[in-house]
């Protein structure tokens, strides 16, 4: 028998999604203190709209909804979820204000693509983009890389069982430190800090290659904030391809692979534990990972002749592929050079490296390295089970932070999961194809959406079918929150409509 | 004998002037019909250029838009960017080609308009692979110029309303917790 939700459920759920909207509202301050620095007033309005909107919509609800219970799993996973939608909705009103994009629905595109950290851009004439719009559109990447709910933790929430609820409902299962709402202190201590060296480095790397100091210093904040949360928004329209330096790109692929490494082995990494690098089954599959399909991706290169050099080649195929791989999506290729150019073996190895994505507890998207390893280890225990006499006690141990015995339990959830991706990435392809696009396009740009990537091949544009937008939408969300906020959103209204 | 060698001469002469011709001559053909075979005398948008690179791969082609963003030096050259509405392409350039470029697109700038003449490349070699266009000529078609920003009265009103209606939520909070 399903149970309708009650009353308390719903006011519950209000109050928890009324604070993390006025956090939220918070964040809005800086573009407009952009705004004003660089005498933008009307950007700076939008902003103050946008707001006072939030502002009012987050009073509105934490007044009404006023309870002092704490949250229990089913309501903390439909907060995450609904605050994701929220966020869309209400961190679109600046964007939407600004001029530069053709519809509601595109600004709403833009900002769950910021906030999913996916980059995927439907914006008008961005080299003409204020500054206060273009921070806000990297900033986006940088709020919900950390978690849209960890800003709400880190500040506003004080009961740490309800907060843990969000914290796992935001596709973090991992603590860092015993205590959650630490962990998320954590993980905004290593971003801010990194923030800081990041944006410092790519403002020098700018001067270096001409650029005027202001924009050279925005420029590398932006870069880093997109970057470090594996976003790939840029502040020009050629992405990446604008700087036209080979040092711009190697400072951009260490900060993106920072971004997609597990904040466990910045922990260690700070803690002096340099050899956890070494040992992990993530570090391993990922840098395994990286090989293989780079391999991949140059062969199908190499075979059409697609770059004069191998070094070229080395250059543009490695960038692209680290670039998808960490799930970043910044490109120093225009998009329709990967259908035109690159030929079918290097797409194929370029949406498997966008599949698998970075590792888990990260800003990346994608399935995830531990899933793969833990994936692959249980097949090795099933094939030792067959090989071995019946009487042999199989068991099959990996080390993450510890050394861990593979349980079916963790097999079965890495599995379902990687399911889940996999049905996502082929549901979004079929409805690709379903508007007249190729499989392989179709293909490429649904991975890409929903392993919050944002490669793409030249579908993703302002003139795409609106059910095309409201499916990489959900694409988007789905694969940021990894699936378990989503189905129990839908259950819940299941339960309203059908409960008893 | 003298003579003869005076006729010699003359007529080495004309062979020379002869061979001088002829190769005037078949340079300028060569010239005309490379010329005719690798340069596009029209300006070829950016999505022209991008999704058939491999067409216009090392052939002198004519892109025109707006100078965008930074003017970035490097050397005795620049890249500077170009966008045609559709796209933008890296232009490298001499430095010296640059000096007349005032305005550089932005949101408190519209930038100078130029017509680039140079070889397109698909995967520059130079250039790490990057899709670019080495410009021999660079034409300014149009000025650009400062946007002057005027404030949306709309907007602040709005600001003013909005700030109004949270002022009275607050106030009806504060009343229903008394």
């Amino acid at each position: 028998m399903i149970l309708k939700p009650r009353l308390e459920d719903i006011k519950i759920i209000g109050y928890y999604l009324g604070k993390i909207i006025l956090g939220l509202a918070l964040t809005m301050l800086v573009p407009i203190l952009i705004g004003f620095a660089f005498g933008e007033v009307n950007p700076a309005l939008d902003f103050l709209i946008s707001i006072e909107i939030s502002l009012i919509f987050g009073l509105i609800l934490t007044k009404l909804c006023f309870t002092e219970k704490d949250l229990n799993w089913m309501q903390g996973m439909i907060v995450v979820s609904l605050a994701w939608l929220a966020a869309m909705a209400l961190g679109a009103i600046p964007l939407y204000l600004s001029g530069h994009y053709k519809s509601y629905l595109d600004t709403c595109f833009e900002t769950m693509s910021g906030f999913t950290t996916t980059g995927l851009t439907l914006v008008q004439d961005l080299d003409h983009l204020s500054y206060a719009h273009n921070l806000w559109r990297h900033l986006g990447p940088f709020i919900g890389g950390q978690g849209i709910a960890i800003v709400a933790l880190s500040f506003f929430v004080k009961g740490t069982s309800g907060a843990f609820k969000m914290y796992v409902g935001e596709a973090r299962e991992e603590r860092i430190l015993p205590n959650v709402i630490h962990t998320a202190r954590f993980i905004w201590l290593i971003s801010i800090t990194y923030l800081i060296l990041g944006a410092f480095s790519l403002g020098l790397v700018g001067k270096a290659i001409g650029m005027k100091t202001v924009n050279a210093f925005f420029h590398g904040a932006c870069v880093f904030m997109a970057g470090f949360d594996t976003a790939g928004f840029a502040p020009q329209s050629q992405n990446i391809l604008y700087y036209h330096s080979l040092l711009f790109e190697v400072v951009t692929i260490i900060i993106i692979i920072a971004g997609a490494l597990n904040f466990n082995f910045h922990y260690q990494l700070w803690s002096g534990n340099r050899k956890e690098m070494l040992k992990n089954i993530e570090s391993r599959v990922f840098f395994i990972s990286i090989m293989l399909t780079f391999f991949i991706t140059a062969i199908g290169l190499n075979q059409l002749g697609v770059y004069p050099k191998a070094i070229v080649l080395f250059r543009k195929g490695f960038f692209q592929l680290i670039s998808g791989h960490t799930t970043t999506g910044y490109m120093t290729v225009y998009a329709r050079q990967f259908i035109t150019e690159w030929g079918n073996l290097a797409l194929v190895a370029l949406i498997c490296a966008m599949g698998l994505g970075g590792c888990a507890c990260s800003t990346a998207g994608g399935i995830k390295m531990l899933r793969i390893g833990i994936a692959f280890k249980a097949l090795k225990e099933d094939l030792k089970r067959i090989i071995l006499p019946e009487k042999a006690i199989v068991v099959q141990k990996f080390h993450h932070i510890k050394d861990i015995f593979l349980e079916d339990k963790q097999a079965r959830s890495a599995l379902l999961i990687t399911m889940a991706y996999l049905g996502l990435y082929l549901i979004g392809a079929i409805i690709g194809m379903l508007f007249g696009y190729p499989f392989l396009d179709s293909l490429f740009e649904s991975t890409s959406a929903s392993g919050n990537v944002g490669f793409s091949c030249g579908i993703t544009n302002a003139g795409m079918p609106a059910t095309l937008k409201l499916t990489y939408i959900f694409q988007m969300w789905a694969g940021r929150l990894e699936f378990m906020s989503i189905f129990t959103l839908i259950g819940f209204f299941v339960a309203a409509i059908k409960g008893k | 004998m003298i003579q003869n060698i005076k006729y010699q001469i003359s007529n080495t002469k004309i062979t020379n002037q002869n061979s001088k011709i002829l190769n005037f001559g078949l340079s300028f053909c060569i010239l005309i019909f490379g010329f005719w075979n690798s340069c596009f005398a029209q300006p070829i948008s950016s999505t022209e250029l991008i999704n058939n690179a491999k067409q216009y791969d090392g052939k002198i082609v004519i892109y025109e838009g707006e100078v965008i963003g930074d003017i970035m030096k490097r050397g005795g050259f620049a890249w500077m960017n170009v966008n045609d509405g559709q796209n933008a392409i890296g232009i490298w350039v001499n430095a010296s080609l640059v000096k007349d470029i005032v305005y550089t697109g932005s949101y408190k700038a519209l930038g100078d308009r130029v017509e680039v003449t140079g070889i397109f490349n698909r995967a520059c070699s130079e250039h790490g692979g990057d899709l670019d266009i080495h410009s021999q000529v660079i034409r300014k078609t149009a000025p650009g110029r400062q946007v002057r920003e005027r404030l949306n009265l709309g907007k602040r009103n709005l600001v003013i309303v909005l700030l109004g209606i949270l002022c009275l939520i607050w106030i009806l909070s504060l009343l229903k917790r008394r």
